[in-house]
């Protein structure tokens, strides 16, 4: 993970979180710096977090009643219905003459880059756990992030109305695990409001204010950006050196763009704009850009006239870990995904995507995505507010493949797979594995991972009922219903986070399913050599259940190259034919025969062999 | 093959009897159990649009009284219908009749109306697959029924049989085959069963057909059938050389009719149009003297002439060589004039090789 408060090597960059006294004498944006506190929450799903962010909101007046809608801050449609935070947003409040800038980071671990620039916005978090279920291994790896960022962590358990609540126990936990004295722990009731207002003022007391130089050069951090269709992109921004002003000319030092300043200004949460920003504040950017890319999470905003030296710390270039080829159902809907996804991409600059063929699903795009949950966002988001219907492949991670004539290359594409011969050495990307879990479930946890290829690198007890299972585990086999599993071996009790772990050289074999002896691209994945036979054996029923018959026998094979290692037969159809056509069906017979004609163009031929959409669609869901 | 050759206009009347005293659970036609008190009024309206229309029809050459169960119908009604016609001489009479209700009497009665063709609902010789189908005859009824048929010197005769219904297995079926062959019929109708949407039959999975051993009956029944001299002239009916029903013919070769009464079809100068469905409906449009036509449809001359090959792919007659593409090849065996035809594992593909017709090149 990133250090964010540290200068890089060449130390020549300004620390992007100095915590230098505040220069109370300067007004800044119309407050010192001293009176400003700049926060996020840390919290696993269903901890509470957004009830205690609505709860803030109430208690300092900065939302009426909950006149606007329940969880203000989780605003985006698919956010709210899977209770998780996606985007960062940002709030600025007033309590008792300070003001505090509530800023959300992102809840799922395919976003821990952005959770590191959320974080590096701040100068404390707020670390929220359920008193009836203690901490959870995201949390615990945000939480590391914030203390190795030198961040203030104010310790809160939260549901203490809970009659399951054991605050005594988690507080002693939360001293063992990050070593914050047990008595420092508030105890709250986010739903209750009880002990809300004590937060508030722990906050002011615990977490320093920010520092920076309103007369240096502007610099001022970007964590989030998203698009808005009659605004162009708008950026959350965390001023650190310098005034943030509207009307000013821009540099963005990393995308190296010139933007003029359209607006800048304050989120009360009600959009509010302001002249000028200063050192410590939070609010939004306007400056007429169209693409996210230009203004990504890291960036670093300097004035065109006077800029800064050199940008801020931190900034990094997410790369995209999980692929898979997205295919529009209807074929002639090619246009509107491609449409679709640049439009995503503004909003969404994680996410890359290039044109793919496939001979079994036609044109489509092969897209790259943070993580699982990345790509079903992404995924629901197409289909959900481009209106399109797609086929998604299987999920495959990036191959590092040396080749007999030693050629380096880099195939996230099954299909793309050199032939078994020409293969001196594959290897797959690895993932260092950190799952907590009530200690009962230990033995359920170490089956999933052993039997996923995992090898085990460390267990730590927490406290005699929980424990911390380490393992280093290949992505390829995390991406295919690990954390599904996961959860359901433990009843939903287990958390899990993961971290890069390189590559390592694997016994990996392409196996691909052939259909009347043509092979068929869009199932073709890679596999260690003893998963091989089960994928196979599985892929080929299931397609023999869902391809219709034909007007002759087709034969559905897996293959290791030119092995077959599995085989079902589709028999030849034998009978379609309408018995009775007299005066009355004829008019009937036609239709019926106009949509059964209509229908096989909905299919794709393989071939000879015509296979509908929906086989492939369902095939592909199956598989994940 | 003749009378599908025949060049001589042909002219069909349909009239529809909605009425049966048991529904079967495989139907889906426009029938009802619980009306039989409109049948004199229901009667007296087919007459009263057979009159209106007969002004405007050719000679009629064939009359088909199907339903729903004709025979429940007093036979002077059904002729009081046959006497507005301007009935061509030597035209096709038929009525479908079901077996448990018919008697001498009503054959005898059939036979003085000048009706020439009984097409009794044998459905199945095997007891168990009648209880299944919902059928309440019992195969002496049948034997019966076509002594009655033949006394009353009822010239030609179809059994309609059905296979495919669930529990009936291979051997009942070749039963059924066999004893329907034993009773002399000059022509079967011989149907796969269908599960209509619906119906009994339809909404019972546990109920339905299966594909492979449909298709098994099919091919027994074609071979037994032509093995005795019956001539398969189209997808689900063989005959007797000479003995096809001229009515149905009319349907596969695009021919005029006229619909007599509810939920019936007519075909003139290139339309297609229906009546209401309900007895109720008919009665009252007749009544008020406004037309039962609910619905119709006029296609375009190449659509027409594409409906014109998918009715001919049904029929022995078959279609153009360059009207269909190679791949379904194997389907096909030639016909006369060079033309093509379903072989029987074709016909079981049916719609299959339809889909795939094509409008021949002008020649």
């Amino acid at each position: 993970m990133l250090s964010v408060s540290k200068p890089t090597p060449q130390g020549t960059v300004r620390p992007a979180m100095p915590h230098v006294p505040p220069a109370a004498a300067i007004p800044i944006g119309g407050a010192g710096t001293g009176s400003i506190r700049n926060f996020s929450i840390i919290a696993h799903i269903d901890h509470g977090k957004s009830t205690l962010s609505d709860r803030i909101l109430e208690l300092t007046g900065a939302v009426e009643e909950r006149s606007m809608r329940a969880q203000y801050l989780d605003s985006m449609e698919l956010e709210r219905e899977r209770g998780i935070t996606i985007k960062a947003q940002n709030v600025r409040v007033s309590w008792r003459g300070h003001t505090l800038h509530l800023i959300d980071t992102p809840g799922h671990v395919d976003f821990g880059y952005e959770v590191s620039r959320s974080l590096a916005a701040c100068e404390g978090v707020v670390l929220l756990v359920d008193a009836a279920q203690g901490i959870e291994a995201q949390t615990l790896a945000n939480c590391y992030l914030a203390l190795e960022s030198d961040l203030t962590i104010v310790p809160v358990l939260n549901k203490i109305d809970l009659p399951a609540a054991e605050p005594d126990l988690y507080a002693s936990e939360i001293e063992r695990v990050l070593g914050i004295d047990s008595g420092e722990v508030l105890a709250i009731s986010a739903k209750t409001g009880e002990g809300v207002e004590a937060l508030l003022d722990a906050i002011i007391e615990r977490i320093p204010p920010p520092g920076g130089d309103p007369h240096a050069p502007l610099q001022a951090l970007i964590f989030d950006s998203h698009f808005d269709q009659y605004r162009g992109v708008v950026s959350s921004v965390r001023v650190v050196n310098g005034r943030l002003c509207a009307g000013d000319r821009l540099r963005f030092m990393h995308a190296g763009g010139l933007h003029l300043s359209e607006e800048v200004g304050l989120r009360l949460p009600a959009v509010t704009p302001t002249d000028a920003l200063g050192p410590g504040e939070v609010g939004y950017l306007i400056a007429g850009i169209k693409d996210v890319a230009e203004a990504r999470s890291g960036e670093t905003v300097t004035s065109a006239a006077a800029p800064a030296d050199a940008p801020l710390a931190g900034y990094d270039d997410p790369k995209p870990m999980v692929f898979c080829g997205l295919y529009p159902v209807d074929g002639d809907e090619y246009p509107d995904l491609r449409d679709a996804l640049a439009k995503l991409r503004l909003n969404d600059a994680s996410v890359t995507f290039e044109p793919e063929t496939s001979g079994a699903l036609g044109f489509g795009f092969r897209c790259g995505f943070l993580g699982l949950l990345h790509m079903e966002i992404v995924r629901e988001r197409l289909e959900r507010e481009f209106g399109l219907s797609l086929i998604a492949t299987a999920p495959s991670v990036a191959y590092r493949v040396r080749t007999d004539d030693d050629q380096e290359l880099e195939v996230d594409n099954p299909s793309d797979l050199p032939a078994a011969g020409q293969i001196a050495e594959i290897a797959e990307p690895m993932l260092t594995v950190s799952v907590l879990t009530p200690s009962s479930y230990t033995g359920a946890v170490m089956d999933l991972c052993q039997s996923r290829r995992g090898s085990m690198t460390s267990m730590d007890y927490l406290s005699p009922e929980r424990v911390e299972l380490r393992y280093e585990l290949p992505l390829a086999e995390v991406v295919t219903d690990f954390f599904d599993q996961l959860k359901s071996r433990t009843q939903g009790y287990a958390s899990l986070d993961y971290d890069h772990a390189g590559y390592r050289a694997e016994r990996l074999v392409r196996v691909d399913i052939l259909l009347n002896g043509e092979p068929v691209d869009a199932f073709s994945a890679v596999r260690h050599r003893d998963g091989a036979y089960p994928y196979g054996k599985a892929i080929t029923a299931k397609l023999a259940e869902l391809i219709p018959r034909q007007l002759f026998d087709v034969p559905i094979q897996a293959a290791i190259g030119g092995r077959i290692i599995a085989r079902e037969t589709v028999k030849a159809k034998r009978k379609d034919v309408l018995s009775k056509c007299y005066g009355g069906d004829i008019t009937r017979k036609r239709k019926l025969l106009e949509r059964q004609k209509e229908g096989k163009k909905r299919m794709k031929a393989i071939g000879r062999v015509e296979v509908p959409n929906e086989a492939f669609v369902s095939a592909l869901r199956l598989d994940q | 093959m003749t009378v599908l050759d025949c060049a001589s206009p042909a002219f069909g009347v349909y009239c529809h009897i909605p009425f049966c005293t048991h529904r079967c659970d495989y139907c889906a036609f426009a029938t009802w159990t619980d009306r039989n008190h409109l049948i004199g009024d229901y009667m007296a309206s087919c007459r009263r649009q057979a009159r209106e229309l007969a002004g405007g029809m050719p000679p009629v050459t064939s009359v088909f009284f199907g339903g729903g169960t004709p025979n429940l119908v007093p036979p002077s009604l059904l002729g009081d219908v046959l006497a507005e016609l301007p009935l061509a001489r030597g035209a096709e009479i038929t009525v479908e009749c079901n077996p448990d209700l018919v008697t001498p009497e009503q054959m005898q009665a059939y036979r003085a109306l000048g009706v020439n063709r009984i097409s009794l609902g044998v459905q199945s010789a095997v007891p168990h697959v009648l209880d299944v189908l919902g059928r309440r005859h019992d195969p002496q009824m049948v034997t019966a029924s076509v002594d009655a048929v033949r006394r009353a010197g009822i010239g030609q005769l179809n059994l309609d049989l059905i296979y495919g219904t669930p529990t009936e297995s291979l051997a009942d079926w070749q039963r059924t085959l066999v004893e329907a062959i034993d009773l002399g019929p000059d022509h079967l109708s011989v149907y796969g069963l269908t599960p209509e949407p619906g119906t009994p039959l339809g909404d019972d999975p546990s109920r339905r057909p299966d594909d492979d051993e449909m298709a098994d009956k099919y091919l027994i029944a074609d071979e037994l059938l032509s093995r005795v001299g019956y001539e398969i002239y189209e997808i689900s009916n063989w005959a007797r050389p000479g003995a096809q029903c001229r009515h149905n013919l009319l349907y596969w070769q695009q021919g005029s009719y006229a619909g007599i009464g509810c939920a019936a079809h007519s075909h003139r100068g290139g339309r297609r149009f229906w009546s209401v469905r309900t007895p109720e409906r008919f009665i009252a449009a007749i009544s008020a003297g406004t037309s039962p036509m609910a619905g119709s449809e006029e296609l375009e001359p190449d659509e027409r002439r594409v409906e014109a090959l998918q009715l001919a792919l049904r029929t022995s007659v078959g279609v153009p060589a360059d009207a269909l593409p190679d791949d379904v090849e194997h389907l096909l065996e030639p016909a006369a004039g060079g033309r093509l035809k379903l072989t029987a594992r074709g016909r079981l593909l049916a719609n299959e090789v339809a889909v795939r017709l094509g409008l021949p090149s002008e020649q």
